[in-house]
């Protein structure tokens, strides 16, 4: 579902130990700006490689976590069909979790190494998941504002220069669409319906947008990486830049179906043709990557449990498969 | 029971009949049987195939990049072997 320029302070200097010949980061770069894409097994500058496993790894988790708040209504869902979408919505998220693992792990790093790195705490995952599902309607606003922020970011993804991550982008942008459509059916239908069921869908749009709009990152100021990673093109546009293009296509969408966007000084710019929008609450944002959101422990904990209630299923696949290649034998 | 990650198995899909098996990405499973149908489940969602292979990653023999110079290198200076090499003389046809 996402990537987020999430540690933009404090992670080591690029290249700080690398070996690297600057006739080598030469050639390197030329491939980049000649847009070729680069392999696995390709010579890349060590910092690239940890750029591209912090990135990939911190979006995999992100799918993983994701299926939390979703999979909070998936007992709960309002009819039948919604709940035969939302299931395969969640196991979409698990889906991509498994492609972008599996395009983390061309870049050297193992599976279990991830997923361990998860449990600590050391490894990160989109702020976004950190925030509650409390009613069905947040259900909606998932899909349309956070799968619809998602794929302002990922699209640009599908053209990153590291060729496994480009096409795991691409096999997940596909899928997107129907998850961001699926959202804002469920909040058309809200806004169509009693008095009550609009409120419940104006609630979730009011929950829900800000913590969308940090979900693009820091801003361009503040962002750290963002230079490097746009000269080596993993990163196609700027946080700020997919943040206004979000919001100038969600604005009126939310007008649309009768429902307020909580920014009051939300403005179109016939100048510009932007919509200018009112400050981001950057404090919250960073109280939530460091791990003081509503439910950044119950995530975890719960991630860990799903993890150790597995350990069986785990070894009795092994046991299984060690008892049939012994029977072949 | 050991812990050991199970192992990594390269997914190929054939998307439709008469097309080639392609490369879709990779996933871990304990055996052959496992690895089939976690490559269903993760990689054709959406009937994006009518058929798999799955091949353990180990089994794989694989071109090192680092050596693309040397290895591709006799295909590099034998331009016959494209027919646009050939210049045909003016007035003949269907060639």
């Amino acid at each position: 579902m996402y990537t987020q320029g999430l540690d933009q302070k404090g992670q080591p200097e690029p290249g700080r130990d690398a070996p690297e010949t600057p006739e080598q980061l030469e050639a390197f770069q030329r491939r980049i700006d000649a847009e070729e894409k680069i392999e696995a097994k390709d010579w890349m500058p060590e910092a690239y490689r940890r750029t591209l496993i912090r990135q990939i790894s911190q979006h995999a988790h992100s799918e993983i976590i994701g299926m939390q708040p979703e999979g909070n209504w998936l007992t709960r869902a309002p009819t039948l069909k919604r709940k035969a979408i939302l299931l395969a919505k969640v196991q979409d998220e698990a889906g991509h979790g498994l492609y972008l693992y599996g395009a983390c792990e061309t870049l050297g790093v193992s599976r279990d190494q991830m997923v361990a790195d998860l449990l600590s705490g050391k490894s990160k995952y989109s702020s976004i998941f950190n925030y509650p599902t409390v009613t069905w309607a947040d259900i909606g606003a998932i899909g349309w504002l956070v799968d619809g922020a998602a794929i302002m970011n990922q699209i640009p993804l599908c053209r990153c220069s590291y060729g496994p991550y480009s096409r795991a982008m691409i096999r997940v942008c596909k899928e997107e669409s129907f998850h961001q459509r699926q959202g804002y059916d469920i909040m058309v239908e809200l806004c169509r319906g009693t008095a009550a069921q609009k409120a419940m869908a104006q609630d979730a749009l009011e929950r829900w947008w800000w913590p969308s709009l940090m979900m693009f990152g820091p801003s361009d100021s503040d962002s750290r990486h963002s230079a490097q990673s746009m000269a080596w093109k993993i990163k196609r546009f700027s946080n700020d830049e997919l943040r206004q293009k979000f919001i100038d296509v969600t604005v009126p969408q939310a007008e649309f179906i009768g429902l307020t966007v909580p920014d009051e000084r939300l403005q179109f710019d016939e100048d510009t043709g932007h919509y200018r929008h009112g400050e981001i609450d950057w404090q919250e944002f960073i109280d939530v990557i460091s791990g003081n959101g509503p439910c950044n422990r119950q995530r975890i904990a719960k991630r860990r449990r799903a993890h150790d209630d597995g350990e069986w299923v785990r070894e009795a696949a092994r046991a299984y498969a060690q008892k049939h290649a012994a029977r072949a034998a | 029971m050991s812990n050991d990650q199970w192992p990594l198995y390269e997914v190929f899909i054939r998307s439709k009949s008469g097309l080639n098996h392609k490369h879709a990405g990779s996933i871990h499973a304990a055996d052959d049987q496992m690895a089939l149908d976690a490559a269903r489940d993760t990689y054709t969602r959406r009937n994006e195939g009518v058929s798999i292979w799955v091949v353990r990653s180990s089994q794989i023999v694989a071109s090192d990049p680092a050596e693309n110079a040397a290895f591709f290198e006799p295909a590099e200076d034998k331009i016959y072997r494209h027919p646009t090499f050939y210049e045909m003389p003016d007035g003949v046809e269907n060639l």
